[in-house]
């Protein structure tokens, strides 16, 4: 529990944590000024996975960055495809054929509950419990094999083109999902939420910690779950449909504690809705082609153009300024987990040091997103 | 629909002299140097097209008025970035509003700095979102925020005495 107390600020020590240290998840570097084990500032300092992937969009033409994408959000690579296809889609008036969308959400969705899996399993590893990582990385090993069969790659992938996808699915991927969710089903509510939700330990650690208020979010624009975990009902693909979202009937999980725990409640029922999306398109999935009529070299019109998706933390925006060449003039990258992070400094001011680290686990960072 | 009015409204307050006009705002054909440079105002654009529902270009100075006008208005920052125009000798700044639920609007506020002398005040007072955005922005083009609290490199290290995305920078 965050103790309100006095602090005194005339008796202070630094305390450097990171850029190396495992509970960053990478290479984040906080600087801490501490009395005793109570935080009085935190700043964050980032750039160490800094490679310009601004610079590299517009040094090449369209299609040459997309394999960019997949390297920031490693976790949720696919969502990242799908942004930046949007965006080059919508400045060029390239079509997409429904087959195209329907598999371009499946596998956003199957790639979001991959994501949030690896959250839950690193997130439970900082507070000390190891078992859990072993069951959520056998799930998450069934997803990447069905998105590997399809796309070609784990992790990294650049499934999507401009205009659709570059490979179609096939009755053992359809099979493959729908076993996986059966059996993700069935693990969910014994070894997920019997063993580790209802722990008494977890609820110690993360229930009532982190504090992030409604206003909070908007002054710093957090979104995701960190926002819905903050009792905001926001979800690009509700809000803001794009793709196919509408033509599917799900829910937006909103937990209005504004703590970790309800955070963590957010991100494990995303999962479940995540495979209700994949049911139903898998359900509905229509025939047709996968690739639409996309000319070979791109030169949208001279403009502004912007497109977010939700990822698995929050709201991706691509800024897309176009000068009638066959390069991207400017794009701009608004990564969810860079606003996330930043009010990190004004919620952990007086936290307890390990409270703290519970916290920033709440917040699913993915360092080479907020570095790009 | 009826928050998108109520914004232009009251941005259109900051811009007395100018009628907004219905108007996409893409240039149809040639390249932006060759349009008739645009006055300050609002201009209500096509969402489905461009992705924002009202484009404002403002003078520098007026940055922080409008970003209390949006702040008024319930809106949150997504980002701020730049654009360097290196053949209109300008540099821009772009910032980026939206809202967390309820009715949707998405706008797009620019304004534009001599490449020479690139200043403009800090929203950071008014959305602490902003700071570390306008640090990145600061690395990528050196464009200065007058008043920021931590005007103090952020993705770049901290030694360096460069702007890598100026479309002159050599690396």
């Amino acid at each position: 529990m965050t103790v309100p107390i006095q602090l005194r600020h005339d008796e202070t020590f630094v305390l450097n944590l990171g850029p190396q240290h495992p509970a960053t998840h990478g290479v984040l570097r906080v600087k801490l000024t501490m009395d005793g084990e109570y935080i009085v500032k935190a700043e964050p300092v980032l750039g160490y996975v800094h490679r310009m992937h601004e610079k590299m969009a517009e040094g090449g033409t369209f299609v040459q960055f997309m394999p960019n994408t997949a390297r920031m959000d490693y976790l949720h690579a696919l969502a990242y495809n799908h942004g930046y296809a949007l965006v080059v889609e919508k400045a060029a008036g390239i079509e997409v054929p429904e087959r195209a969308e329907y598999i371009r959400v499946i596998t956003v969705e199957l790639n979001r509950i991959a994501s949030h899996l690896l959250w839950w399993a690193a997130f439970l590893l900082d507070l000390g419990g190891f078992t859990p990582l072993l069951y959520a990385f056998d799930d998450r090993e069934k997803i990447i094999d069905l998105l590997e069969r399809i796309t070609g790659s784990r992790l990294t992938y650049s499934y999507m083109r401009f205009g659709g996808v570059c490979n179609d699915i096939d009755d053992e991927f359809i099979t493959g999902t729908r076993d996986f969710i059966k059996r993700l089903r069935g693990r969910l509510p014994r070894l997920y939420h019997d063993l580790v939700t209802h722990n008494i330990i977890l609820i110690k650690r993360i229930k009532d910690i982190g504090f992030i208020t409604a206003e909070q979010c908007r002054r710093y624009g957090a979104t995701g779950p960190v926002a819905r975990g903050s009792g905001i009902n926001y979800d690009i693909r509700k809000n803001e449909p794009y793709s196919v979202y509408p033509e599917f009937d799900f829910d937006v999980p909103v937990f209005e504690e504004c703590d970790s725990m309800a955070r963590y409640m957010v991100r494990l029922q995303e999962i479940e809705q995540s495979m209700r999306i994949i049911e139903q398109a898998l359900d509905k999935l229509p025939d047709g082609p996968i690739m639409g009529k996309a000319p070979k070299m791109l030169k949208p019109e001279a403009g502004y153009y912007y497109s977010a998706v939700e990822t698995a933390r929050g709201s991706l925006g691509h800024r897309l300024v176009c000068d009638g060449g066959k390069n991207p003039y400017k794009l701009k990258l608004r990564s969810p987990t860079f606003s996330n992070l930043s009010l990190y400094g004004e919620v952990a001011e007086g936290m307890l040091l390990a409270d703290a680290l519970a916290f920033m686990g709440s917040l699913d960072l993915v360092i080479p997103e907020i570095d790009r | 629909m009826e928050i998108q009015e109520q914004t232009r409204i009251a941005l259109a307050e900051l811009f007395p002299a100018i009628t907004t006009v219905d108007a996409p705002p893409v240039v149809e054909g040639g390249s932006q140097d060759e349009a008739p440079p645009r006055a300050p105002g609002v201009l209500v654009t096509d969402f489905a097209g461009c992705g924002s529902h009202l484009d404002v270009l403002c003078r520098p100075d007026q940055v922080v008025d409008v970003a209390r006008i949006m702040d008024g208005q319930g809106f949150f920052l997504e980002a701020v970035s730049g654009v360097d125009w290196i053949d209109r000798h300008q540099l821009e700044v772009i910032y980026d509003y939206n809202r967390l639920g309820g009715d949707h609007c998405r706008v797009m506020v620019r304004t534009c700095l001599p490449r020479t002398e690139p200043v403009v005040p800090t929203i950071s007072g008014v959305f602490p979102a902003a700071d570390w955005h306008e640090r990145e922005t600061f690395d990528f083009y050196g464009i200065q925020f007058q008043g920021h609290p931590n005007p103090i490199r952020i993705l770049l290290p901290e030694d360096a005495d460069f702007h890598p995305l100026l479309k002159d920078f050599m690396p």
